[in-house]
């Protein structure tokens, strides 16, 4: 739908680049991300995350004695121009590394160019198992999978005195995947499952849903899906007086945003986040998290993105550490030389550890999981 | 059973809304005959309105309302004068292709006029619901409601029973006929898009604070617009009204009895059950298709 935009703005840009970089004094990094679209907002936190990144190691004097340069293109939250613009960064572009794609089902939909291309991506966003057991050793990601998430929950369920379970989740690899993982943990510690409802990932009336969660009177309601559908169905719950507590899984739904959107209505929800904003000394590096924050709003971007946002900034970082430890601004080096960085990160210290079919395993980091209270407006901790 | 009760209100509330949308489309789609790609950008151009008004420039939420509906209805008026005057003798592939451009244009200058990140608008209406015995409901749900059923009851009068409805109707049922008789074509054809825009617009300024304002809020609405309109009848202001009505009962019984996951094409499934026994929809008279 955005076709001829893209196409005028891809002129545009291409006439630019002819004039600025004739260089090889810059080392590209593709970033694939949601910049308008459903997922619009995240992408865009995402991307000025990545930037703040970009800015701090240049003025440290960049990479390899050179310069690092973000091309960032939009995959406007649909996964065939997320594998246009994967195809484009990698033939056109020639970055060795990509980031990207924001959610499992754009992920998904790029991976099988890195397999085509043979050039490594780190994927700042998306918690479906299968990107890391599918067998892509292109595929290096810093979020938590849902497993690790429902695991990081499940000394919680105790706390929460958690008796009956529903589930409200986006209809896609992010929102079953999430809800199949969260099912298994709770059924494990003896919890009952009552409605597992889905929902059009654009849709926006969620009352069928509501009422039938309503009716099943479980103590808790588990959400998973991108803040702008939480917006509504928190919401649309208090409308619907569901009386169950809510928790919002997947870490991109951003409180602060709630807060803001669904004013009284966010009150007594809980959020599974990975990066805690309005308690830096929480976190494992304080140093760095408050570095950033303080990128970042004297920037004046929207506190709510922070949560977001972080991801672009340790995904930059880890890159940039593969590259300086490869030597050299290759695809195969890159993809060689990440198995082994270590990097100090917001969200915590950076590693990856091995997962999928022996002969092809895909890297996964594992990052650290918050769960945040809002009451009354604000953000505490749980 | 309470739950039945709380699926039948819901669709109540959802079917007004759906039936707002329809009726504006079945307009245009039904009386001038101009397969109207741009509805759900003037939906989104009256939520996004309303945000302007309500939100940055501090407007009252009820004087904020009608305000945003004739800004919709100048946007109408403007893009029939820019666009499809010049198109009248046209086909409808050319008008279609037209139509799918101003979309295309109107989605990218929301996007670029108020980024990607979804806007909240505020309303008057208390936030605790409305409560009726076992059932709930939004006091702005049931605001749209009234003022849903007001308009349609409004725009049925305005056709059926005024000079103007009769010029518009005369109009698109035989052209030349209706400029022999004295009636001014060029004005009519404005005043009809017009209309139908300014009903598009009314839905976005009433449900952009229900949900929230985005760029591709319009798709949705459209696609649901286009199924209600189908299915009542093209050109029949009562088919659309309980068209919607019909689809939101399927979409919340569907929902909520057989698999959430399947909501949408519940609506759809129904469309194609009715267009197989009647194929021109619940109410359309059969000399007005062809």
């Amino acid at each position: 739908m955005n076709l001829v935009w893209k196409t005028v703005a891809a002129a545009f840009a291409a006439s630019l680049m002819a004039g600025t970089a004739g260089a090889q004094d810059t080392i590209k990094i593709g970033v694939t991300q949601p910049l308008t679209g459903a997922f619009a907002a995240s992408g865009n936190y995402v991307a000025q995350g990545a930037k703040l990144a970009e800015e701090e190691i240049n003025k440290q004097g960049g990479v390899l004695g050179k310069k690092i340069q973000l091309v960032i293109e939009d995959n406007k939250s649909n996964p065939t121009e997320a594998v246009a613009t994967a195809e484009k960064l990698i033939s056109k572009d020639k970055v060795p590394v990509l980031m990207g794609a924001w959610s499992s089902t754009l992920t998904l939909a790029v991976m099988p160019k890195l397999m085509e291309y043979q050039v490594p991506m780190l994927v700042e966003t998306s918690s479906s198992g299968k990107i890391t057991t599918s067998g892509n050793p292109y595929i290096f990601r810093i979020s938590p999978t849902s497993e690790m998430e429902a695991k990081a929950f499940a000394p919680m369920v105790k706390k929460f005195n958690i008796k009956k379970a529903d589930f409200l989740a986006t209809n896609n690899d992010f929102g079953l995947g999430a809800s199949q993982e969260f099912q298994k943990m709770l059924k494990e510690q003896g919890v009952q499952i009552g409605a597992a409802e889905t929902m059009d990932p654009k849709a926006t009336d969620f009352s069928a849903q509501l009422a039938k969660i309503k009716a099943s009177g479980a103590d808790t309601l588990f959400v998973t899906t991108a803040v702008e559908q939480a917006t509504l169905i928190l919401r649309q719950a208090k409308e619907q007086q569901v009386k169950a507590r809510i928790i919002t899984t997947g870490g991109s739904v951003s409180p602060d945003q709630l807060i803001a959107q669904a004013g009284a209505a966010a009150d007594g929800s809980y959020h599974l986040v990975f990066f805690t904003p309005w308690f830096p000394d929480a976190v494992k590096n304080p140093d760095i998290a408050k570095k950033f924050v303080g990128e970042w709003t004297a920037r004046k971007y929207e506190a709510g993105g922070l949560t977001e946002g972080f991801r672009g900034w340790d995904g930059i970082h880890t890159i940039v550490a593969a590259i300086k430890a490869a030597g050299k601004a290759e695809p195969a080096a890159i993809q060689k030389a990440m198995w082994n960085v270590k990097v100090k990160g917001i969200n915590g210290d950076i590693a990856f550890i091995k997962q999928g079919p022996a002969g092809k395993e895909s890297a996964q980091n594992v990052p650290s999981v918050y769960v945040v209270r809002i009451d009354n407006g604000k953000v505490v901790r749980n | 059973m309470d739950q039945l009760l709380q699926h039948g209100l819901n669709a109540l509330m959802l079917g007004g809304t759906y039936a707002l949308l329809g009726i504006g489309l079945t307009l245009i789609f039904g009386i001038m005959k101009v397969v109207n790609f741009t509805h759900g950008e003037l939906y989104a151009f009256g939520a996004y309105m309303m945000y302007a008004l309500v939100m940055l420039l501090g407007v009252s939420f009820f004087v904020a309302l009608p305000l945003a509906i004739a800004l919709g209805v100048a946007l109408g008026a403007l893009l029939e004068l820019v666009l499809l005057r010049r198109l009248r003798g046209a086909d409808i592939d050319t008008t279609m292709l037209v139509m799918i451009g101003a979309w295309i244009a109107l989605q990218n200058a929301e996007q670029l006029a108020w980024t990607g990140v979804a806007k909240s608008i505020s309303t008057p209406f208390p936030a605790a619901p409305l409560v009726i015995g076992p059932v709930s409901v939004a006091w702005n749900r049931v605001f749209v409601l009234v003022v849903a059923l007001i308009l349609i009851g409004v725009t049925y009068l305005l056709i059926n029973k005024t000079k103007l409805g009769r010029a518009m109707r005369a109009t698109f049922q035989d052209r030349d006929t209706a400029a022999l008789m004295g009636v001014r074509i060029g004005n009519i054809h404005t005043a009809t898009f017009a209309l139908g825009s300014g009903l598009a617009a009314a839905g976005g300024a009433l449900l952009g604070p229900v949900f929230v304002a985005y760029p591709s809020m319009g798709d949705l609405a459209a696609a649901k617009a286009f199924a209600v309109v189908i299915l009542g009848g093209l050109g029949s202001i009562p088919g659309a009204t309980l068209g919607g009505f019909i689809l939101a009962l399927v979409e919340e019984l569907g929902a909520g009895y057989v698999s959430s996951g399947y909501r949408d094409a519940m609506g759809f499934l129904l469309i194609i059950v009715i267009l197989l026994f009647r194929p021109t929809g619940l109410f359309a008279r059969k000399e007005r298709v062809g």
